[in-house]
């Protein structure tokens, strides 16, 4: 190529220019194929409120149900069960749930709207993994320290009956509420905390 | 008449597609040192994997279905149904883990013979980048069969990307394309695993060896053959490529198949290290099977996220016991490459780096009890001093003098014979039964304890001289 008489200053803006034009271009180009792997309508609104009818459980039953595809669990707690909580708090991150995601309904020591009703995503705040429900008292895999709660088995995070995280487990937070409500004294309705939200 | 017309053809060919120069710059002409030994298999094995695991995904696709309601049925319906589906999902299942068992003894090899230092950096970055694809390519093929270990260990997996301050968990939610691991995620994966992916690889593969074809292979003995030529220029220690490797490849090639047609036909699944047990239950988004664990090739980084008790720094140990494989050529300071001629420290530092990585590979696939966490955590330090401590160890350390033409050790098989002299016949004079019986030459023949006890000796002061 003859470069005698080239004006490179000309050249070199007008290189920089159509670089920079289609740049812009190939990010605007990006945009559709990159949203379009975001959660879908359809997926977003197969959120839908569930109803639960908890009227024959018995004490210290867990019961399992799906909402937004993922198992949200109803627990009812027995009088024994309530005593020991306020005793493990030295133990806990987080005791009070300052940190941790739940309704303001559900936002207190037990972290429920009735004491003996627990209701909680059963996923663990650390990978995902659905701990498993472990109600017995210093049972041998789990030591003497074990006071009944929630293990979760891949990654060994401790959760006591109220969802709430040990110390010194991987686990960052305790077990997310979801919101729910009572329709009546023995159904729950769970994915609004007001009857509001529900029109 | 008719040769004329292929001559013809050829030549009519050769015009417009240089085949004979790439050929020749390739394979006849393409001189490679003559003194590889048993760990430059690896790079031609692997090569054979991936044409294996390209063909036998076609034919699966033909097959399988990408959908939460199917998916697992199409698998079973493969594995019973389908005209030798069982063989071809057989072949591609341990493909995957031979894949990564040649692509270890690859990088280990790249360890030994300091193979990844100037001036072959970017041959190893270009490596690097395909052991990372090929670990996305494992992940992602491992959601397809849509089991329980498919979808919890995709579960914890993506939730990974949640512990990134910030953005995470946007990001984890773009990528699985739901709130939770479900159909969406399913159908992008298998978009990634039969498309996206196996293109990058190839691709990667491409750069890989006309990287290494620019400066050409490396060797046991750590020298540039290219430093002394013969008058034609040609490497005085180098031989061309085709027939002399290509050969030798086809026997690495025999032995290979016949440890993959073992495990094909006799050993499929492994004792549930290459196909997990929990797997054959179909994926239940309610419940987590007891013990989850990732298959035995990603075992070692996963012990590694769990030794450490917190969300992000595990991430960052996890992603970090990769990100340091990278910077390996410019963490090395060593003026030699090959072991045979650094110091003691390194051999030292590479035998405690290989405890600690299989350490950690049998700690990621046991249950996270306390005891297993500690110890996780010392080979987690182990790892990681290993490379951080490189520059230094690797400047003190007193290297030896490097030939300037390849050595060549007597083989086994050139020894064996005088070994198994040594350790069977029994010389006159020594520990004799005094029966005249057992004075025959054919008595001669057995045990000879103190033959067996010099060779063991020679052997350890050997070990211990060479780890000096």
């Amino acid at each position: 190529m003859n470069n005698e008489g080239v004006d490179q200053s000309k050249r070199q803006f007008l290189t920089s220019a159509l670089t920079v034009v289609g740049a812009v271009g190939t990010g605007y180009l990006a945009v559709p194929f990159l949203a379009q792997m975001q959660p879908s309508a359809k997926a977003m609104a197969a959120g839908a409120p569930v109803e639960v009818d908890i009227s024959k459980m018995e004490p210290g039953q867990l019961i399992r149900v799906a909402w937004r595809g993922k198992p949200v669990w109803i627990l009812n707690r027995t009088p024994q069960v309530l005593e020991t909580l306020p005793t493990l708090d030295n133990e806990l991150r987080d005791p009070l749930s300052l940190e941790s995601i739940q309704p303001d309904s559900s936002k207190n020591p037990v972290r429920s709207i009735k004491p003996e009703v627990f209701v909680a995503v059963g996923l663990c705040t650390h990978l995902g993994c659905s701990p498993t429900f472990r109600p017995e008292i210093a049972p041998n895999d789990l030591g003497d320290n074990w006071k009944g709660g929630f293990f979760c088995p891949c990654h060994g995070s401790w959760f006591d009956l109220a969802g709430r995280v040990y110390r010194g487990v991987p686990a960052p937070t305790n077990l997310e509420i979801p919101p729910y409500r009572y329709i009546t004294d023995t159904q729950l309705i769970i994915g609004e905390s007001t009857e509001e939200e529900s029109v | 008449m008719k040769r004329n017309r292929i001559t013809e053809c050829n030549e009519w060919f050769l015009a417009r597609f240089p085949l004979t120069k790439l050929w020749n710059e390739h394979m006849a002409h393409y001189y490679a040192p003559k003194n590889f030994n048993f760990w430059y298999f690896f790079g031609s094995l692997a090569l054979l994997v991936l044409v294996n695991q390209i063909l036998t995904g076609i034919f699966l696709t033909m097959n399988y279905k990408p959908d939460a309601k199917l998916a697992f049925d199409s698998v079973e319906y493969i594995m019973r149904d389908v005209n030798w589906g069982w063989l071809i999902r057989y072949m591609h299942s341990t493909g995957s883990s031979a894949f990564f068992i040649v692509v270890y003894l690859h990088m280990f090899r790249g360890l030994l013979y300091g193979s990844f230092k100037h001036p072959r950096e970017l041959i190893w970055i270009f490596g690097m980048l395909l052991f990372v694809a090929l670990m996305a390519e494992a992940f992602m093929g491992y959601l397809l069969p849509w089991g329980q270990m498919s979808y919890w260990g995709a579960q914890v997996i993506i939730s990974l990307f949640s512990a990134i301050p910030v953005v995470g968990d946007e990001l984890s939610l773009w990528l699985r394309g739901d709130y939770v691991v479900s159909d969406a995620t399913l159908n992008r994966f298998f978009a990634f695993h039969v498309i996206a992916v196996p293109l990058a690889l190839v691709m990667l593969v491409f750069l890989h060896i006309v990287a290494l074809h620019e400066v050409g292979s490396n060797n046991p003995d750590g020298i540039e053959i290219k430093d002394s030529k013969d008058p034609w220029g040609h490497p005085v220690d180098g031989i061309p490529f085709h027939p002399y490797y290509t050969v030798k490849d086809l026997v690495g090639v025999g032995v290979f198949m016949l440890f993959f047609a073992t495990v094909i036909f006799y050993m499929p699944e492994m004792g549930g290290y290459f196909l997990e047990p929990a797997n054959f239950i179909p994926a239940d988004p309610m419940k987590t099977p007891e013990h989850i664990a990732p298959v035995w090739y990603f075992t070692p980084f996963y012990a590694i996220l769990r030794a450490i008790p917190d969300k992000f720094a595990g991430v960052i140990g996890m992603g970090g016991a990769i990100v340091v494989l990278f910077l390996l050529p410019w963490l090395d300071r060593s003026p030699v490459k090959s072991i045979r001629y650094r110091g003691g420290i390194y051999k030292k530092a590479l035998v405690l780096f290989v405890i600690s990585f299989i350490a950690l590979g049998y700690l990621g696939t046991q249950p996270a009890t306390p005891t297993a966490t500690i110890v996780a955590r010392f080979f987690t330090a182990i790892y990681f001093g290993f490379f951080l401590l490189m520059p230094l160890y690797t400047r003190w350390e007193k290297t030896k003098p490097v030939p300037k033409r390849l050595t060549s050790v007597h083989s086994l098989e050139e020894q064996l014979p005088a070994l198994i002299e040594e350790i069977t016949q029994i010389k006159p004079g020594s520990t004799e039964i005094g029966h005249p019986a057992f004075k025959s030459s054919f008595f001669a023949i057995r045990p000879n304890p103190k033959g067996i006890k010099n060779l063991i000796s020679r052997l350890a002061k050997n070990v211990k001289g060479s780890l000096d």
